[in-house]
């Protein structure tokens, strides 16, 4: 016997009030050719993510405004527990990232990091944590992604400095990002056109490994794809390691 | 371990009269207090002028009054010099410890067991007391060491302008050097010893004990052994007499963790009405652990406003439920809502959830500013100054929304550099922004740049560098690397005249 249409209507409300249906919500990119890539066609909420820049600081400082922009289009308060004060706030206004929307939590270290954000995501409606630190092990980003998972707040493990070349150990995050920096348009004016980046989905459960040059934030935190180039699979490119 | 403080008031009366007094005696003139002794007046305090002309407490006002002409003498009150050292106690309770007690005539104890790390280690603490005492008019010499005894002993004996840390362990050694009059022993009993060639408080820990303790009766014996940390020696905590305080002894003793839970349910169930009743919330809870030993034990949480919510400060004293060592067991538990500001009876109180589906951001800060640190937990807004790095103000957490924003126009790094780091460049001067830079080793050609913005400010000084030349000029320039890397790199000086600065570069942040 089929439901009737009201009885379903009617469960979905439940289930929104409850916040279930936040667990499987998803932010699209707004870009399609990264969406279509992505499981539920965007970053999932109530999962873990992992984000890296590289060594280089001008990476480490990209993958920072690419998760400004992701967070900015969430809803709610930004729990953004770091290890050392090197981020400058006024840059996350600039991908859309209110300052009034962002609580720092200062840790003296990456354990200490790890905690912070377990206990933030133990609260629901947030619009996200972002957890900067150097190693995680499987089992930390384990609870953190049964947390997540819990609380229906997306979680973000930032990898500072990390290093592309070395294979990272394996990790319970739903998708992997490693943001580079990369060469912007010349202008054949002494200025700065928009920022490029270098955006590689390394891992992701249940897609696949993808590289694409994109534009950097916008102030809503929406990246765009450059006109003239095209985007191209993970496979072709020398620097990619999945 | 456990680690006590003692402060050691040694001009407490007369320091006190000096504050009180509408007008207070010349501070010149020597002031003593002064007791009637069978007919006769005796001095009971001196201040430190007067115990620098040699007034000594116990002399008589006659034989005082020939050391000095122009000696002030006040009845002395030991009540309220009593009076007056518990306030100074309960003051210390509220900012530094609950488990505070005077200690008469003349001191009080603070024990600060797990306290240190809220200021940042046991020298900051120290000083901070010593700061604020000092700062009061009164003289202080203090120590910290694992004993109340050994405490006492050395805030007495050592005689500085600085805090005396006995480190972890070392309390023996500390005692060893120092007078057997130090014990807190009769004065009587301290001078026959040292006739008895007793210099020092470790021939007395080497001497056979039966016949001393035989002559001087157990308590000379009880006082070494409290002072080593052989027998326990408590401190009984005293409280502010108008907080909200509820107590629960327990039938027979606990030491697991549900079980404290449980009484920490129950405590912050008999609290919640009295707040209620008060139009009150709590913004600092004490929980004090009185264990079978005698010890106390306490926990000591905050919140950011003010809680009477029972879920929300039950879960915030569980939290540190593992920072308690039960020992034999804790046989009473006492709840004290140490620090409270009136809070309306319109906000909710735990008896009615309002169901919002807003995040309880209050918990979450309280908890985690109980367990890392309040100043741990900051929001950002703008900060009027010419400089990047002074242009963020850090506010508390939960403070309310700025509505200024930054200046759309100027560069924002995502990532500062702090302090900024020498570079090496190569750039065609004045105006040209630098074609190459070497920065920790590593050479980046630049590919295109913006720039250059000038800044004028004060240079920054209070970071130590160079802080007496005045430079007020920076130029930045926004650089891209042939790899796409964005940088924020800066010359000091104008590039024309040195007086604006020596043209040394800079880098100071990241770009996305």
């Amino acid at each position: 016997m089929r439901e009737p249409p009201a009885l379903a209507q009617l469960r979905a409300q439940i289930a929104e009030i409850e916040g279930v249906a936040a667990r499987h919500a998803h932010l699209a990119f707004g870009v399609e050719a990264i969406d279509a890539l992505l499981p539920g066609s965007g970053i999932a909420a109530g999962a873990l993510h992992e984000v890296a820049g590289s060594r280089e600081l001008a990476d480490d400082a990209a993958a920072t405004v690419f998760l400004a922009g992701i967070l900015s289009r969430f809803e709610g308060p930004v729990f953004w527990c770091l290890r050392y004060r090197d981020l400058f706030a006024p840059a996350l206004h600039l991908a859309g990232l209110h300052p009034d929307r962002v609580i720092f939590v200062e840790t003296a270290s990456d354990t200490h990091v790890l905690t912070a954000m377990e206990e933030c995501l133990r609260h629901p409606g947030l619009a996200g944590v972002v957890g900067e630190l150097g190693k995680v092990g499987l089992t930390s980003s384990r609870r953190l992604q049964l947390a997540a998972e819990t609380s229906g707040t997306p979680a973000f493990l930032f990898r500072r400095a990390s290093d592309p070349d070395k294979r990272t150990e394996g990790s319970a995050a739903v998708t992997r990002w490693r943001v580079r920096a990369a060469p912007s348009e010349q202008l054949g004016i002494p200025s700065l056109g928009r920022p490029r980046w270098e955006l590689a989905l390394e891992r992701a459960r249940g897609g696949d490994p993808h590289l694409w040059i994109v534009e950097g934030c916008d102030a809503q935190g929406r990246i765009a794809l450059p006109a003239q180039l095209a985007d191209r699979p993970a496979a072709q490119d020398g620097r990619q390691a999945a | 371990m456990r680690r006590v403080v003692s402060l050691f008031l040694p001009s407490w009366p007369t320091d006190r009269l000096r504050r009180m007094a509408a007008k207070p005696p010349e501070a010149s003139a020597p002031l003593v207090t002064a007791l009637p002794d069978h007919g006769r007046r005796v001095i009971a305090a001196v201040d430190a002028a007067a115990r620098q002309l040699g007034i000594q407490p116990g002399m008589t006002v006659t034989r005082a009054r020939a050391f000095a002409p122009n000696l002030a003498i006040v009845d002395a009150d030991p009540d309220d010099d009593l009076e007056g050292l518990k306030r100074l106690a309960l003051w210390a309770g509220r900012r530094y410890s609950p488990l505070v007690a005077p200690d008469p005539p003349d001191g009080i104890w603070i024990d600060i067991t797990g306290c240190a790390h809220r200021y940042g280690g046991e020298e900051p603490l120290l000083k901070d007391i010593l700061r604020r005492v000092a700062a009061s008019g009164t003289t202080i010499q203090l120590a910290v060491a694992d004993t109340a005894g050994c405490a006492h002993a050395v805030a007495h004996h050592v005689p500085s302008g600085r805090p005396t840390i006995i480190a972890p362990g070392k309390a023996h050694a500390a005692l060893s050097i120092l007078p057997v009059s130090a014990l807190r022993i009769e004065a009587g009993v301290a001078e026959e010893l040292r006739r008895m060639g007793f210099e020092r408080i470790e021939q007395l820990i080497a001497a056979p004990r039966a016949p001393l303790a035989k002559r001087f009766g157990r308590q000379l014996f009880k006082r070494l052994d409290q002072a080593l940390g052989q027998i326990p020696e408590p401190i009984e905590p005293i409280f502010p007499p108008t907080v909200p305080r509820v107590r629960r002894s327990l039938l027979e003793p606990i030491g697991t963790a549900e079980a404290f839970g449980q009484v920490i349910a129950d405590l912050v169930g008999d609290l919640i009405p009295l707040l209620v009743g008060a139009g009150i919330g709590v913004r600092q809870l004490d929980l004090l652990f009185e264990r079978v030993d005698g010890q106390y034990q306490v926990i000591r949480v905050g919140t950011a406003s003010p809680v009477r919510d029972a879920a929300h400060l039950a879960k915030l004293l569980a939290q540190k439920i593992d920072t308690i060592d039960p020992g034999m067991g804790v046989e009473a538990m006492t709840l004290i809502a140490a620090l409270v500001e009136p809070m309306g009876p319109t906000q909710r109180t735990g008896l009615i959830d309002s169901g919002r589906r807003g995040p309880d951001l209050a918990a979450l800060v309280d908890a985690l500013a109980n367990r890392f640190g309040p100043d741990r937990l900051y929001r950002t807004q703008p900060n009027a100054s010419t400089m990047p790095e002074r242009a963020i103000g850090i506010v508390p957490p939960l403070s309310p929304a700025g509505d200024a924003g930054w200046d759309d126009d100027s560069p924002r790094p995502a990532r500062m550099i702090v302090p900024p780091e020498p570079i090496e460049v190569i750039a065609a001067l004045p105006d040209h922004p630098p074609a190459m830079f070497v920065w920790r080793g590593k050479r980046n050609r630049v590919a295109q740049a913006d720039g250059p913005k000038r800044l004028h400010g004060e240079w920054w000084r209070e970071a130590g560098h160079e802080a007496d030349m005045p430079f007020a000029v920076r130029d930045y320039y926004q650089v891209e690397t042939i790899s796409g890397g964005r940088y924020w790199i800066f010359r000091l000086g104008d590039g024309e005249r040195s007086t604006t600065g020596p043209m040394k570069w800079f880098i100071h942040g990241a770009f996305a």
